[in-house]
């Protein structure tokens, strides 16, 4: 049998044995929901996508040679090629660039459906929530009353007033588009502040605005960022559908919804006109649907693995 | 145990809960609290027993004015809080302070450990800065935690040590009076003792006077001096803790006190266990007169006829019962 000798042995010296100070980095809420956001293939490929269309929206006009008014009478209706991406349309305009103007446009509807979002609809519905009772009743008829009457009379109402262009669609999608987030943080906060931490916050004498900001909406965020993902999309689409109706942008400007109104009377002779535009407006739509779908499992707890 | 020395008095509190109902908005009215009278002297604690549903959280959460009391008078050293505003109490908060049952609903999921600890301070301006952490800091070594879980957040943290942020949260303000909302019944039965030990070392050193609230009788032996037994928003009887348990009055108390395990199997065989017949009933339609009288089974004429007022029947001891009252009587006149 193998001995050991006895030298090989030595006690154990004193050493710091405060295992709590090992400590392994936090894990929040967010850090979680951004690594599970991560592995969902489709959701970050819809995210790249708009970041790549929101780079291309901002610099992709200043970089080109072309402008969205120029003519270039001796090159009306051609298709791509190398000098114009996307071809010519009917007057000799480069389409590229005026598909990259309407990424200008369709993204400032969506910033301004999700600011909308963000702060009308998230105030409101925290308030109504955080009242209750007699307040709480008042604000959501008033919401209710808004939902009743269609989008498009709202617009048309709008254009009656201040004349048709991209004003009268921010004033109609600003009458609309923080409905449904209102709904949402409103029935979020009535189940969240019976909850315990919002009584202990009450108990240590926090004020209604604190505990509304610090406590009650912080905590509805994961439903918050889905809603306004989702409701980014569908603004978008919503103007493409009024412009294309001619309810929207005027010419010159060019929205996608103009571009693909203004390629069909040709659409025989020249449908790369209706191509482009089109396929800019689902690619957004379906990217910022992946992007929302991922955010809504991500931000889901009950998916942690 | 002079007058001075009442912290806490509660005079007929009562706590009604309007529900409405159905599409026209009938109106149910949940008679959470009825009329319950009692007072906690400094430094003392006491508990509150009773079966769920009894109204002693709802006691618990009144007396502090988290709820609005339907009737009935709060004074908190000497001065009625019944009628004050949210803003005249804020001053108030600092002085009492609850921790609550559930440790995994009573931390905000959102804010860091540090952040809990810390919002008492800044909600009272009791510190800023630099010395906002080094408070924090010593709060949670206070309640036996590690300061490196300062930036930690609560679902790291096991139910015992979210207990512990909870109490540490409470004596942020350096209150004087505690309610502990049932603190140790959603814990392990090791980690019930660590935090019931930790309360009662705080309550030493920091002179505390706590209302604790539980349905566990033993542990609330234990921990109070003096103990109020609830029975559907009824206080039905009141005594020193010994004496509760050597000479229960109440039919109510006497059936809850003969539930309590023993841990010795001869003793268990010996035990008389009295099992009530019956459901609580609801607290929206409550029995008239003696509320207990419908799973009494001593009841008579009299206990549905008149409601029972809480008699001083001994030295500190005092219970609402006719039958114990009349029996009582009878025996001090026959001698």
């Amino acid at each position: 049998m193998y001995e050991i000798p006895k030298e090989k042995f030595n006690p154990l010296l004193e050493r710091n044995n405060d295992t709590a100070d090992i400590i392994r980095p936090g894990v929040t809420y967010w850090g979680d929901a951004w690594h599970r956001l991560r592995q969902n293939k489709m959701a970050m490929l819809g995210m790249y996508t708009i970041i790549l269309i929101i780079l291309l929206a901002i610099w992709g006009p200043i970089l080109s040679q072309h402008s969205y008014s120029d003519q270039y009478l001796d090159k009306q209706g051609l298709g791509p090629s190398n000098e114009h991406w996307f071809g010519t349309d009917g007057l000799g305009r480069d389409l590229f660039v005026r598909v990259l103007y309407g990424a200008r446009i369709s993204l400032a509807v969506g910033l301004v459906a999700s600011l909308l979002n963000l702060t009308v609809g998230v105030l409101y519905g925290g308030i109504a929530g955080l009242a209750g009772g007699r307040v709480d009743n008042l604000m959501m008829r008033m919401v209710d009353m808004f939902y009743s009457i269609p989008l498009v009379l709202y617009v048309i109402l709008m254009m009656v007033l201040i004349g048709p262009g991209l004003k009268s669609i921010f004033m109609a999608l600003g009458l609309v588009y923080w409905l449904e987030m209102a709904r949402v943080v409103r029935a979020q906060i009535l189940t969240l502040k019976e909850q315990e931490f919002v009584m202990a916050a009450r108990a240590l004498g926090a004020s209604q605005a604190r505990i509304l900001f610090r406590h009650l909406i912080p905590n509805c965020m994961g439903p918050i960022i889905i809603t306004v993902s989702m409701n980014i999309p569908l603004a978008i689409f919503t103007e493409a559908f009024l412009s294309f109706l001619g309810l929207g942008v005027a010419i010159p400007m060019a929205s996608w919804g103009v571009l693909a109104s203004d390629a069909l009377p040709a659409i025989r002779s020249y449908p790369h006109l209706l191509f482009f535009p089109a396929m800019a407006i689902s690619l957004t739509i379906l990217a910022f649907n992946f992007l929302g779908d991922g955010l809504r499992d991500a931000l889901d707890p009950r998916l942690r693995k | 145990m002079g007058k001075d020395d009442i912290l806490l008095k509660v005079d007929g509190l009562v706590k009604h809960f309007e529900l409405s109902q159905g599409f026209w908005g009938r109106k149910a009215v949940v008679q959470a609290v009825d009329d319950v009278s009692f007072h906690i002297c400094q430094g003392e604690t006491l508990g509150l027993v009773g079966e769920s549903g009894c109204g002693k959280t709802t006691v618990g959460r009144t007396v502090i004015k988290l709820y609005e009391p339907t009737a009935g008078a709060i004074v908190f050293d000497g001065r009625d809080i019944t009628g004050l505003k949210e803003k005249e109490m804020r001053s108030l908060r600092k002085r009492m302070q609850i921790i609550f049952q559930d440790p995994y609903a009573s931390l905000n999921a959102r804010m860091t450990v540090g952040d809990i600890i810390s919002e008492p301070l800044i909600i009272h301006s009791l510190a800023r800065g630099p010395k906002l952490r080094e408070q924090a800091v010593k709060l949670l070594q206070k309640v036996g935690l590690s300061p490196n879980y300062i930036n930690r957040y609560p679902h790291e943290f096991s139910s015992g040590q979210r207990q512990r942020i909870g109490i540490a949260r409470a004596l942020a303000v350096n209150p004087d009076f505690i309610v502990c909302d049932e603190p140790i019944s959603a814990l392990d039965v090791s980690i019930q003792a660590q935090v019931v030990n930790l309360l009662e070392d705080l309550q030493q050193e920091m002179g505390l006077t706590y209302l604790f609230i539980t349905h566990d009788l033993s542990m609330v032996k234990h921990i109070s001096k003096r103990i109020g037994v609830m029975y559907l928003g009824k206080l039905v009887e009141l005594a020193e803790s010994s004496e509760l348990y050597q000479r229960p009055l109440h039919p109510y108390t006497r059936a809850l006190l003969s539930a309590i395990p023993v841990p010795d199997p001869d003793a268990a065989a010996q035990k008389q266990r009295v099992i009530l017949k019956g459901d609580l009933p609801s607290p929206i339609n409550p029995p008239a007169g003696c509320r207990f009288r419908t799973r009494c089974q001593f009841a008579r004429d009299i206990c549905s006829r008149s409601n029972p007022e809480m008699i001083q029947v001994g030295l500190k001891h005092m219970v609402a019962c006719h039958i114990v009252i009349n029996r009582l009587t009878d025996r001090f006149f026959n001698k």
